[in-house]
C-alpha cells in the first residue's frame, strides 16, 4: 500500500505545476513558509534576533550572509533541530503553524533539509542509502524490488544515471549530492534547504545541480538554498534575503531589483567592498623552486597516475595558481610533493636554490622551507580539540622548545603575536578553534604555517567555506608574505579568485599540466579551455 | 555563588574530578564512623591500589593517542613470573631482575607496538591477542604454580620508608615528603600566577589562589599526618613513591614535551598530525611500549606485594586501570585526558571498593556500583559534548540563577559521579 501512495504523491506536483507555472508569471505565487521574528538565544549569544523571511511557493529563495550570521541556525530552526520552544517566534508552512519537535517532524510536514556535511552511509548503495529509514516493508519484512524500482525513478527524475546497486563511496561527491535530492523527493518533499550545495561540486556538477534545482522549481518544490558561492545565487535565485549578524537585513527581488553580485556583498558586509583582492605590485625574483617530470600514483591502484610527467616553477616572491577541476589532481600533486604525503611517488626531481632535494615524509618537507595548508580544515588540517595556541605552534615545536621541553611562555607569546598580526578574532589565544569562524580557524591555520617559515607554501582552497570579508584579509596575508620573497602556490576552484590574486597561472587536467598564463594573459575563458583542454583533444 | 565560580573556572574539570572524590570520601568517612580515614586504611589503600593506578599513567597515554591495551593484565603477570623465576633459578639480584622486568615490558611493548604501529592493526585486536598470549605463556613458564621472590624483592612491593633521625613519634620521611609538597605547591601556584601577571592575562583576585593552596596544603598535610602515624614500622609505602614519581614524570612528558604534544596531536586528529610533520606511527608505537613497560613494573610490584608470582596474577587488570582513565575524564575517541586526572580516577574507583568493603556490603553490589558509576561519568561526558552544555556545577549554577561561565563549558564526568551518590 504504502509505496503506491508515494509513487501517487511524486507524481501529484507535476499536474500541480501547470497551474503554479502560469502563476509565477504574475509573480504573485502563495506564500509557502513564513518565518516570523525568529529569535534564538544560546548562552551568552543572540544568534538571531527577530528574524523573518517569507518563501513562495515554487520559488527558489537564497539566504545570504556571511559566516555566524546566523544562516545555518536559522535553518535548523526550520528543520526542528532546535525544537519548537527553543526559540522564540513563529513558523507558519502552508498555512498551518508549526511547532516541529525534531527533524522527522519537519520532514512529515515536507520541510527536508540537506547539509553541506552529506548524510549518507558510504558502505549502502544508492538504493539503500534512498530508502534508510523509510524502507518498504511487508510484514516487516523489506521489500527490495519495489525499493529499487523506485530508486530508478528517483534517480530519472534527478538526472543520475547509476546502477542502484552501487555503494554510496564509489561515486563522486556530485551524483552524492543529487542522490540526496533523490531521497528528499522520496519523502515528497515541498520546501527543500539546500546548506552549501555546490562547495564541493566542481563547475558541471555544480551547473547539473543548479538546473535540477531549477527543475524541481517547475515542478512546485520550494527550495532555499545558502550558499557563498554569489554568482550561483545570482543565477538561480527567485528572491534572496540577507542576514547580517542575527538579524534580517533586507529581502531582494532577483527579477525586479536588478540584483548583482555587488549588490549582495553590499548588503552582507553592510557596506561597499571597493574592490575584493587587496591591491598588489609584485616584487618577483628568480626561479627558486622547481618540479620535473614529477609522476606519482594513486595510492591503490597501481597503475592509476594521478600525477603525468608535471613540471612547473615558482620564483622568490610570486604568487603561482593552480588551476583545475575538482579530481584534475591538483591536491595530489601539491601533497605528493610535500613529503609524499598522498599516492606513490613514481619518478621526478624537486630542485630548490638549484640544488636537488628528496623529501621523503612530511617532517623533511618542512626542514627544506615548505608549507601546505590543506582543503580540509576540518579533518586534515585541524585539531579540533585544540586552542590557539597549541595549534599555532604544532607545525614548529622546536622552536619554542630545549631539550622536547616545551616553552609555555614562549608559546603564548608566539601564538599572541599571529592573533595580532593576522587580526584572528578570539577572546584570547586559549579558545578552542573548533568554537572559531571559519574564517578565523583558517588564519590560525595561516598562522601555524608561518611560524615554519616557510620559502614556499602550497595554500588548498584556502578561502573555502570563508566569508567575504575575511576572504580579503586572507589574499592580504598571502600577497604579505609574498612581498618576504616567499613563494606562495595557490589552488583554487574560484577562477576569479586564481585571477584576483595570482601573478602567473598553471591549468592542469587528469593529471597532467596543460599550460601556464601571466595574470595579463589569463582570463576565465582561456583557464577553462585549458583546464579541459584533453577532454577536446581526446 | 561567586565563590565557587572564582575557584572553579579555569580549571574546573579537575576541580570537579577532585570534588567527587572528597565527596565520595566524606560519604563513606561518615557512614563507617570514620574507619576510612584511619592510617592502617589509607596505608592499605595505597598498597592495594598502586599497581592499577601505574597500569592507569601508562593506559591514559594509549588512550589519548587513540588506542586501547587489554593486555596490561597478562603483561603483567608473564613479565612477574619471568622475573621470579630469573631471580629464583638463574640467582639474579633483586635489581637486575626489576631491569630485566622493565625490559621485558619494553620488549611485549615493542612486539604490540610494531603490530599496532607499522602493520595498522588496531590495538584492540593486537591487545586482545597479546591477552590471551600472554597468560598463556605465564602459566606455561610458571607451570601454573606459584613463585616465590626473595625478600629483597619483596621491598618495591610490600616496602616502607626506614625511620631515621630524631624520634619525633611520626615517620621523618614521610613528613619531609608532605612538606615538600606544600612547598612546591605554594611555589607553583604562585609561580604560575606571576608568569600569568607578566604575560598581561586574567587573574583572578588573590583570595582565589590563597584559598585553594590553604584547602589543599590542608589535604595533603592531613594526609601525611595518617601516613606518618600508622603502625610502628609502617609509613608511607614505598609502591607509592614508585607512584607518585611516575606520576610526576609521565605527567611533566604529557603536559610539558613535545612527546606528550605528539601524544595529544595524534589522539586529535591523526591526519592533522601527520600533515603537520609529527611522526604519527613512531608515537603509536611508543605509547604501546611503554605501557607494557608500565605493565612490567606494575607485574612485580604485585608479585613483591604477594611474595609470589602467580597463574592468575593481574586477570581484570585491564578494566581496572581502563575504567580510571575514562573516569578520569579522557575520550573515547582520542585526543583528551590527563595523568592527573587518571589517578583521580583510579582513587575514586579505590575508595569506591574501599569503602564498600567496609560498610560490609558484598563484592556482587560493588561490583554493580562500580560498573554504574563508570557508566555514568562516560554518560555524562558524552551527553555534554553532544549538547554542547555547560558541566555539571555550570549546570547547578544555571539553576540557581548564577551566570552560564563560558569557561565551564568542558564536559566533567566525575560530577556525575557526585550526582548519582547524593
Amino acid at each position: 500500500m504504502k509505496p503506491r501512495r508515494q509513487c501517487e504523491l511524486g507524481g501529484a506536483p507535476t499536474k500541480k505545476s501547470v497551474v503554479e507555472g502560469v502563476s509565477i508569471m504574475v509573480s504573485a505565487n502563495p506564500v509557502i513558509l513564513e518565518m516570523r521574528s525568529i529569535t534564538k538565544e544560546f548562552p551568552g549569544v543572540k544568534a538571531l534576533s527577530e528574524v523573518s523571511i517569507t518563501v513562495r511557493a515554487s520559488e527558489i529563495h537564497s539566504i545570504c550572509g556571511e559566516n555566524g550570521a546566523g544562516k545555518s541556525t536559522l535553518m535548523k530552526v526550520l528543520s526542528g533541530v532546535y525544537p519548537f520552544g527553543s526559540y522564540d517566534g513563529e513558523i507558519v508552512f502552508q498555512n498551518s503553524v508549526c511547532e516541529f519537535k525534531d527533524i522527522r517532524a519537519s520532514e512529515n510536514a515536507g520541510i527536508v533539509i540537506i547539509h553541506q556535511e552529506l548524510a549518507l552511509i558510504p558502505e549502502l548503495s544508492i538504493t539503500e542509502n534512498i530508502f534508510l529509514g523509510n524502507e518498504p516493508t511487508k510484514f516487516g519484512v523489506i521489500n527490495w524490488a519495489e525499493a529499487r524500482l523506485r530508486t530508478m525513478e528517483l534517480m530519472a527524475r534527478v538526472g543520475l544515471n547509476e546502477d542502484p546497486d552501487t555503494p554510496v563511496k564509489e561515486i563522486g561527491v556530485g551524483k552524492q549530492q543529487l542522490v540526496e535530492i533523490a531521497k528528499a523527493l522520496n519523502k515528497s518533499v515541498k520546501l527543500l534547504i539546500l546548506d552549501e550545495p555546490t562547495a564541493a561540486l566542481n563547475e558541471s556538477d555544480s551547473q547539473h545541480l543548479l538546473d535540477l534545482i531549477r527543475g524541481l522549481k517547475s515542478k512546485g518544490i520550494s527550495c532555499i538554498m545558502i550558499s557563498h558561492k554569489l554568482n550561483e545565487i545570482e543565477q538561480v535565485s527567485d528572491s534572496i534575503t540577507i542576514i547580517r549578524d542575527g538579524k534580517s537585513i533586507e529581502t531582494l527581488d532577483v527579477k525586479a531589483d536588478g540584483v548583482d553580485e555587488d549588490r549582495i556583498i553590499r548588503g552582507m558586509v553592510g557596506r561597499t567592498l571597493e574592490s575584493r583582492f587587496p591591491d598588489h605590485t609584485p616584487t618577483i625574483g628568480e626561479v627558486f623552486f622547481e618540479v620535473k617530470n614529477w609522476t606519482v600514483a594513486h595510492p591503490q591502484i597501481a597503475d592509476r597516475l594521478v600525477c603525468k610527467n608535471s613540471n612547473f616553477n615558482v620564483r622568490r616572491g610570486e604568487i603561482v595558481g593552480i588551476a583545475g577541476l575538482m579530481g584534475a589532481g591538483r591536491t595530489e600533486l601539491a601533497r605528493s610533493i610535500f613529503g609524499r604525503s598522498y599516492g606513490n611517488y613514481i619518478s621526478g626531481q624537486i630542485i630548490k636554490d638549484g640544488k636537488e632535494i628528496t623529501l621523503r615524509n612530511v617532517p623533511q618537507a618542512i626542514k627544506h622551507g615548505l608549507g601546505y595548508v590543506t582543503e580540509d580544515r576540518k579533518t586534515l588540517g585541524l585539531n579540533l580539540l585544540d586552542d590557539i595556541k597549541t595549534t599555532t605552534v604544532s607545525a614548529n615545536l622546536g622552536a619554542i622548545s630545549k631539550n622536547t621541553v616545551v616553552d609555555r611562555d614562549k608559546e603564548f607569546s608566539v601564538a599572541e603575536r599571529y592573533r595580532k598580526q593576522l587580526r584572528t578574532k578570539a577572546p584570547s589565544v586559549e579558545e578552542g578553534v573548533a568554537k572559531l569562524s571559519g574564517g578565523n580557524q583558517q588564519k590560525v591555520v595561516l598562522a601555524k604555517w608561518m611560524f615554519t617559515d616557510p620559502d614556499l607554501l602550497i595554500l588548498d582552497e584556502p578561502t573555502r567555506g570563508i566569508d567575504v570579508g575575511a576572504k580579503y584579509e586572507i589574499y592580504g596575508i598571502i600577497q604579505a608574505l609574498a612581498n618576504q620573497g616567499k613563494g606562495v602556490i595557490v589552488i583554487s576552484s574560484e577562477l576569479p579568485e586564481l585571477l584576483g590574486i595570482s601573478d602567473r597561472i598553471y591549468t592542469i587536467f587528469e593529471g597532467a599540466i596543460t599550460g601556464v598564463l601571466d595574470k595579463n594573459q589569463a582570463s576565465q575563458e582561456t583557464l577553462m579551455k585549458r583546464m579541459t583542454a584533453a577532454t577536446k583533444s581526446a | 555563588m561567586n565563590i565557587i565560580k572564582q575557584l572553579f573556572s579555569g580549571n574546573s574539570r579537575q576541580f570537579g574530578m577532585i570534588f567527587a572524590l572528597v565527596a565520595l570520601v566524606v560519604f563513606f568517612q561518615v557512614r563507617t564512623d570514620g574507619l576510612i580515614l584511619t592510617p592502617d586504611n589509607v596505608i592499605n589503600l595505597m598498597n592495594g591500589y598502586s599497581y592499577i593506578l601505574v597500569l592507569a599513567i601508562g593506559m591514559v597515554l594509549v588512550i589519548i593517542a587513540g588506542h586501547i591495551d587489554l593486555s596490561v593484565g597478562s603483561v603483567a603477570a608473564f613479565v612477574g613470573i619471568v622475573v621470579a623465576l630469573a631471580m629464583r633459578d638463574w640467582g639474579l639480584p633483586w635489581y637486575l631482575g626489576i631491569i630485566a622486568g622493565l625490559a621485558l615490558g619494553a620488549a611485549i611493548g615493542a612486539w604490540q607496538g610494531f603490530f599496532v604501529a607499522y602493520v595498522g592493526i588496531p590495538a584492540f585486536i593486537v591487545t586482545l591477542a597479546g591477552m590471551l598470549l600472554f597468560r598463556g605463556a605465564n602459566q606455561l613458564f610458571g607451570d601454573s604454580l606459584t613463585i616465590p621472590v626473595p625478600k629483597e624483592f619483596q621491598a618495591i612491593g610490600a616496602g616502607y620508608l626506614p625511620e631515621i633521625g630524631p624520634n619525633t613519634g611520626y615517620n621523618n620521611l614521610t613528613l619531609l615528603i608532605g612538606i615538600l609538597g606544600v612547598v612546591a605547591l605554594v611555589w607553583g601556584e604562585f609561580r604560575g600566577r606571576r608568569k600569568a601577571v607578566s604575560l598581561g592575562s586574567d587573574v583572578k583576585p588573590v583570595w582565589v589562589p590563597i584559598f585553594k593552596v590553604v584547602v589543599f596544603a590542608a589535604v595533603i598535610l592531613y594526609v601525611t599526618y595518617l601516613f606518618a602515624t600508622g603502625r610502628p614500622g609502617t609509613s608511607f609505602p614505598i609502591p607509592g613513591i614508585i607512584l607518585g614519581v611516575l606520576v610526576l614524570i609521565y605527567g611533566f612528558i604529557s603536559s610539558r614535551t613535545t612527546i606528550g604534544r605528539h601524544v595529544y596531536a595524534v589522539g586529535g586528529n591523526r591526519h592533522a598530525a601527520a600533515l603537520s610533520g609529527v611522526k604519527s606511527k613512531r608515537t603509536d608505537f611508543m605509547v604501546m611500549l611503554n605501557m607494557s613497560m608500565l605493565a612490567g613494573l606494575a607485574g612485580m610490584i604485585f608479585v613483591a606485594r604477594a611474595n609470589a608470582s602467580g597463574p592468575s596474577d593481574g586477570v581484570g587488570w585491564e578494566l581496572d586501570a581502563i575504567a580510571a582513565v575514562f573516569i578520569g575524564g579522557a575520550a573515547v575517541t582520542g585526543g583528551v585526558g590527563t595523568v592527573m586526572g587518571s589517578m583521580i580516577g583510579g582513587l575514586v574507583m579505590a575508595v569506591l571498593n574501599n569503602g564498600l568493603q567496609l560498610l560490609g556490603v558484598g563484592s556482587d553490589w560493588t561490583q554493580i556500583i562500580k560498573g554504574l558509576v563508570l557508566l555514568a561519568a562516560v554518560v555524562f561526558d558524552v551527553y555534554n559534548k553532544s549538547q554542547g552544555k555547560a558541566s555539571f556545577i555550570g549546570f547547578m549554577m544555571k539553576k540557581l540563577g548564577g551566570n552560564n561561565n563560558p569557561d565551564l563549558e568542558v564536559a566533567e564526568p566525575l560530577k556525575g559521579t557526585i550526582k548519582t551518590e547524593a
